[in-house]
């Protein structure tokens, strides 16, 4: 983990919020800094994810755009998730964005743990896609680094076990409802892909710094 | 050869060849011990002779087999500091390199556990609440995300399942109090905001679970 990064980051946050909702006292500051550690429950101290019986998804460097899409889907609904869904609609929209601007500061090494044994398939998938699957580059979207930006998101460093269960059940959790939803983009990606290449990329980019 | 000299020469044969047999080969010993094996036995004057856990001392039959081996080791290490630890188990392990500390804990994961069935029935409903969904407002995360839908645990995720409400309970109030488990466990953080009565209504709820 990177302290100074962090350190750096919670002051920021805590203004953030303030300037947001015209907070300027103390408790508003606490309520936040309790906030963040609920989240670091689950997700890992250092936001860097964790793999209870559900794996966390890591947050640590994650977009705050897509943070802030995925807190609102949940509360609505878009989003389905057995943890969350008791979660997020606790959330103020303030508090969302505070939150979001937190984790995006946060840098923290991969956990690891992905099988090694397909990387070159998942580098591959990632910066060339397959193309005979009408399967697009990762990185044309997610960037070479994979970093992501705005609401598309982070995908670098993230577990492999949360990344192999997003892609095979994409349909199934996101973009549920009728609302228009930036999902969808990802669906007929997520559908040509074949289970093993899911895993071979979900590895690829699980150890990305 | 009379039939009584055939009996003679057959009992003094067997009571040389045992003891050769076990010498030339010591691993089927403990086979033959059975469930005597003297580290095990000085688990089970405090853990129950069937390791379902006894006053003070938890379950050990059913949990999870990893989160055993590093309890043990962390007790080994003097990390794991809560006073019942302190008094009994770090003795108890004082002599338990990794080798037996794996065997113990894949011989107690094994054994199909009980559940203590000791909490107050009507709390229970709500400790289920808060163990499947948590409570947003009041930052108390939702045991089950970690601990699984049957609270059966994984890997150094432990079984919190049928666990005895006083040990539950006990547990529970010591990750405020300053104790320590193995280090990097997000306990002390999950459980901070939990007040006596959720406490109760956990420790309640998860003495009934299978």
């Amino acid at each position: 983990m990177n302290v100074v990064g962090t350190r750096a980051a919670l002051p920021a946050a805590v203004l953030a919020l303030a300037l947001c909702a015209g907070f300027s006292n103390a408790s508003r500051a606490d309520e936040f800094l309790a906030k963040v550690e609920y989240c670091k429950t689950c997700h890992g101290l250092s936001g860097q994810g964790y793999r209870g019986y559900f794996p966390m998804p890591r947050l640590a460097g994650q977009q705050p755009q897509y943070l802030e899409n995925q807190l609102r889907a949940f509360i609505e609904r878009r989003r389905t998730n057995p943890v969350m869904r008791n979660v997020a609609h606790a959330l103020s929209p303030a508090m969302i964005a505070a939150l979001a601007a937190h984790f995006r500061h946060l840098e923290a090494r991969p956990i690891g743990g992905a099988p090694r044994g397909s990387m070159a398939l998942g580098k591959k998938i990632h910066e060339e896609g397959l193309p005979e699957s009408n399967v697009p580059a990762c990185s044309a979207c997610h960037g070479s680094d994979s970093r992501g930006q705005n609401e598309i998101p982070r995908l670098a460093g993230q577990l492999y076990e949360y990344t192999v269960g997003q892609l095979t059940g994409w349909g199934n959790v996101r973009g549920q409802g009728t609302a228009v939803d930036t999902s969808a983009i990802m669906a007929p990606t997520a559908h040509n892909l074949t289970r093993s290449q899911i895993e071979a990329v979900a590895a690829y980019v699980s150890n990305l710094p | 050869m009379s039939a009584r000299e055939y009996r003679v020469i057959k009992r003094v044969a067997a009571a040389i060849a045992l003891p050769v047999i076990l010498w030339a080969f010591p691993v089927i010993a403990p086979a033959v011990a059975g469930e005597q094996d003297v580290s095990v036995r000085n688990c089970t004057w405090c853990h129950g002779t069937s390791a379902q856990g006894y006053m003070l001392a938890p379950r050990l039959a059913g949990q999870r087999p990893l989160y055993l081996e590093t309890q043990i080791r962390s007790l080994h290490e003097h990390y794991r500091d809560n006073p019942a630890s302190k008094q009994f188990m770090w003795g108890a392990v004082a002599v338990l390199g990794p080798q037996a500390a794996r065997d113990l804990a894949a011989y107690f994961a094994a054994i199909p556990p009980r559940p203590a069935n000791d909490g107050a029935r009507d709390i229970a409903a709500r400790g289920r609440t808060i163990y499947l969904e948590g409570i947003a407002e009041a930052n108390i995360a939702a045991c089950y995300a970690c601990h699984g839908p049957n609270a059966e645990g994984l890997r150094d995720i432990p079984r919190l399942g049928g666990l005895a409400r006083f040990y539950l309970k006990a547990r529970l109030e010591q990750w405020g109090q300053g104790y320590h488990s193995v280090p990097g466990s997000p306990m002390p953080l999950v459980a901070r905001p939990l007040g006596p009565d959720e406490i109760e209504a956990l420790a309640s709820y998860l003495s009934f679970v299978k």
